[in-house]
């Protein structure tokens, strides 16, 4: 038996983003003794590069916003698949969260009266997102991380957990290990939140760190919870193409919220050529409106670059395919040209957007103050995620939550640009106070040894093989191939089906795979372990894509173009079937309340 | 394709040394991306922190050809290449394992400083009014991605390991940012003293040097708590006003 340390604690999160912070601050205000488990260093996670804002119905700027509204453009960018609980708390809830935080430290850009001042953003009706130039995910991180460090948290810093132990049909813990020295250890803990983030690091052209390989996902799955929406892969429209090394790597939705264009090399505005028709009525149909509508005019409606982020991926695709495209295969997005309309455009600029000023001038050798940026779009976020009931973030195994980005739900098909952090603010809190009255209701649970025992021989496995066995390097490289050239942007049933035999036979590959040197701080073995949740979610994002038989949010099917009224209906889950192998199952949505569906009405 | 050959200290908590490594260079390329490449190619069990690969998160910290530096946001192109581009740890943190640091003691320390103790709500609604212009000075400070480059540089820590009596140049400017903040009400000032040794910091401005984030460690931050502590224990009409006061 290989050799281990305990460590016990009422609720354990996993994930030290912005959602696992939030969850851990709220389980240990409640009285919780917390363990918080994060893979990289705390306040390095993914929200740390969220760059536009944090969506909330503040009303500062414009004072028609309300919650309602901003529900209902919510389920309308969701494509009225989402969890509509979700999408009604999280609308209510907002406002505070954001408020809370400022209260914690955060210093939000400010409004002319000394408010918390708010911008324009996709498919945002008014001006919701409150931010710091565009740095806000850094702010939200740090706020977060700095007032849950006096709050008697015990943050395990780069510790990787690789499977959840149950103690008949609940949750009892947690095995892992410690990156830094390579120790294994065992959380034991009733209640269980996971908030892991995406797996953007299944495709080549990512906005994603290495870290976000859907554990959480796969930690679900195995432990016999569902996984919901999968097939929902938010692509973003603007990811650097050029030079190489930063391709994928993220420009904020703000450059298009402050007046930012997007252009085709013949200098052509090509989202005017198509406004999809549920938008058409809130969309400007000409440039001068749509410049006025940045600028803060009530009267003006919103240009077609801040439609939804599913639409301008697609119509970027569109023109790089008709060769209409830029250079190096991406189009331009032009924020210099608002110097023809603003006094220190260049300024202007630097204040606003100053991390693109920064990342662009520094990494791709461009001065965004005078020329255009090459954009094209970067694999993202991923709608889909844990099924988790919509007030109690519970997931369909007793004492396990899930929260943020690997949660589904609140986004349905598509997530809004500045969702994403409110989301994580919400949800978390959420999910934290529902994990410590969870823990605090259980009798203590058992750690079964049989399970710690196969946990570890899998994670120790790749040592055993450090002759024979292939490198995991050479496997994440060919899965993220397969992934970005047949379950991408535009999808095809004979494309994921060659893509779905590719995922099961690098399945078997990495089943064998080998690492060389020891277990301290091994970039080999980290990767080897993370591959396999890796291939769980790729298979899972497949199944759920080849089953939706219509084009819908995030999800594009070439051989189904259109959006079909019974596919409405249901959203696809993935479990694992008594026999070991994926099951893919139709859940019905739940019919919306009344009141709910007049707030969708009104605000059509 | 052209080359670049890398010396890279690889190495654990009981030594290393420098190991050439030569690898084809692509436009555009960090030196990130070079270390990727080797590890990939060439040294699987390469051991490098990193997260966002674009000067968000201060991770990648390291001495490239001794200066300290962001791996993600340092160019090929900007280093020579007709001799080898020398990567190491940063000194100032006792070494994990080849470019990775043990920078536990930044953590620790934070938790040191008073946290954030804002004054009553503004508005009946509980928020909080505030001006722009006042502002701008503690965002600045909220910059920090906390790579502590700045930490790493500092001779304090670096060369007389005063760790136990002086903060350093990234917990100077996180207090800077609390003590500046329009609506915070706690006192750190005599804590910036005993605890913190804003005393030790001879302004040779080393941090300032190297701050991704272009941060006026120095200037912005020290300088006006080193006066901030004047003021309070060494001017005698401000000590004499303290007394009275309390």
């Amino acid at each position: 038996m290989a050799e281990y340390h305990t460590r016990e604690h009422d609720v354990l999160v996993i994930g030290a983003g912005g959602a696992g912070l939030r969850a851990a601050i709220e389980a240990a205000a409640r009285g919780a003794s917390v363990g918080l488990v994060c893979k990289s260093l705390l306040g390095k996670a993914h929200t740390v590069m969220a760059e536009g804002g944090v969506a909330a119905a503040l009303a500062n700027v414009d004072d028609r916003d309300n919650w309602k509204v901003h529900f209902a453009d919510t389920m309308r960018g969701g494509q009225y698949v989402n969890n509509w609980r979700m999408a009604e708390l999280h609308a209510q809830e907002a406002p505070d969260r954001v408020n809370e935080l400022e209260r914690w430290g955060a210093v939000f850009d400010r409004t002319a009266d000394g408010r918390i001042l708010q911008r324009n953003f996709g498919g945002h009706r008014y001006p919701r997102l409150a931010h710091v130039g565009d740095r806000t995910g850094l702010e939200m991180i740090r706020t977060l991380q700095d007032h849950a460090i006096h709050l008697g948290i015990v943050v395990y810093m780069e510790h990787t957990i690789t499977a959840l132990l149950k103690d008949g049909d609940r949750i009892a813990g947690a095995f892992g290990y410690d990156r830094e020295r390579g120790y294994l250890c065992v959380f034991a803990a009733p209640a269980i939140v996971l908030a892991t983030g995406g797996v953007g690091r299944a495709y080549t052209i990512t906005s994603n760190s290495w870290e976000y390989t859907g554990d959480g996902h796969a930690l679900a799955y195995h432990a016999g919870a569902d996984l919901m929406d999968l097939e929902f892969v938010q692509f973003h429209p603007t990811g650097m193409v050029w030079p190489p090394s930063v391709r994928g790597i993220l420009v904020t939705e703000g450059v298009r919220g402050e007046g930012g264009v997007l252009l085709n090399k013949d200098g052509r505005r090509f989202l005017f050529d198509d406004i999809p028709e549920n938008y058409r009525a809130q969309t400007a149909d000409n440039e001068e409106e749509g410049w006025r509508y940045t600028q803060g005019d009530k009267n003006a409606r919103r240009p077609p670059e801040l439609l939804t982020r599913d639409h301008v991926a697609r119509a970027i695709m569109r023109e790089v395919r008709a060769g209409r495209g830029s250079p190096h295969g991406g189009v331009y997005l032009d924020i210099a040209w608002i110097a023809k309309r603003l006094p220190k455009a260049a300024e202007h600029i630097k204040k606003k957007l100053p991390s693109m000023y920064h990342q662009f001038k520094q990494l791709a050798g461009i001065d965004i103050t005078k020329e255009p940026m090459e954009v094209g779009p970067t694999t993202h976020y991923l709608m889909g995620g844990i099924r988790v009931d919509g007030d109690t973030q519970m997931s369909t195994v007793p004492g396990l939550f899930a929260a943020g980005e690997c949660a589904a739900g609140l986004h349905g098909a598509n997530r809004l640009g500045g969702n994403s952090l409110s989301d994580l603010l919400v949800f978390g809190k959420r999910a934290g106070e529902q994990a410590a009255a969870f823990a605090n209701a259980q009798p203590a649970s058992l750690v079964p040894d049989k399970e710690v025992e196969a946990a570890a021989e899998q994670l120790l496995a790749p040592f055993q093989r450090d002759d024979g066995g292939e490198g995991p390097y050479r496997i994440q490289h060919e899965l993220q191939g397969l992934m970005q050239d047949k379950v991408g942007i535009v999808r095809r049933e004979s494309e994921m089906v060659e893509a779905l035999a590719g995922i099961e036979r690098l399945i078997a590959r990495a089943a064998n795979v080998g690492v060389t040197g020891n277990r301290e701080y091994n970039p080999g073995w980290h990767t080897a372990v993370d591959l396999s949740s890796m291939l769980t979610c790729a298979e899972a994002i497949t199944r759920s894509a080849l089953t939706r038989e219509e084009s819908r949010g995030g999800h594009f099917r070439d051989d189904h173009p259109d959006k079909r009224v019974e596919f409405g209906t249901f959203n696809i889950l993935c479990r694992r079937g008594n026999d070991g192998h994926m099951a893919v199952v139709r859940q019905p949505i739940p019919e919306m309340r009344a009141d709910l569906k007049r707030i969708v009405e009104e605000n059509a | 394709m052209p080359e670049a050959t890398f010396r890279i200290w690889r190495g654990d908590r009981q030594g290393g040394a420098l190991t050439d490594y030569t690898t084809p260079i692509v436009p555009g390329m960090v030196v990130l991306d070079a270390i990727h490449a080797i590890q990939a190619e060439q040294a699987n069990d390469l051991a490098v922190r990193w997260n966002c690969k674009a000067g968000k998160c201060g991770s990648c910290s390291a001495e490239i050809n001794g200066e300290p530096k962001l791996m993600c946001m340092t160019r090929m192109s900007d280093l020579p290449l007709s001799f080898p581009v020398t990567v190491e740890p940063m000194r100032a943190f006792p070494p994990v394992r080849d470019l990775v640091t043990d920078v536990s003691w930044n953590f620790e320390a934070k938790k040191g400083i008073p946290r954030f103790k804002p004054r009553t709500p503004d508005a009946p609604d509980g928020t909080f009014r505030m001006q722009q212009d006042d502002i701008e000075r503690v965002q600045e400070f909220r910059k920090c991605i906390e790579c502590f480059l700045c930490q790493d540089v500092c001779h304090v820590l670096r060369e007389h390991h005063e760790h136990a009596r002086f903060a350093g140049p990234r917990l100077l400017v996180y207090a800077a940012a609390l003590e500046m903040h329009p609506l915070d009400v706690e006192d750190r000032t005599e804590d910036l003293k005993r605890l913190h040794g804003i005393g030790y910091c001879n302004i040779t401005k080393c941090c300032t040097n190297v701050c991704p984030e272009n941060i006026a460690i120095t200037d912005n931050a020290i300088i006006p708590l080193k006066e901030r502590v004047a003021d309070r224990f060494y001017d005698p009409l401000g000590r004499l006003f303290h007394v009275l006061q309390w």
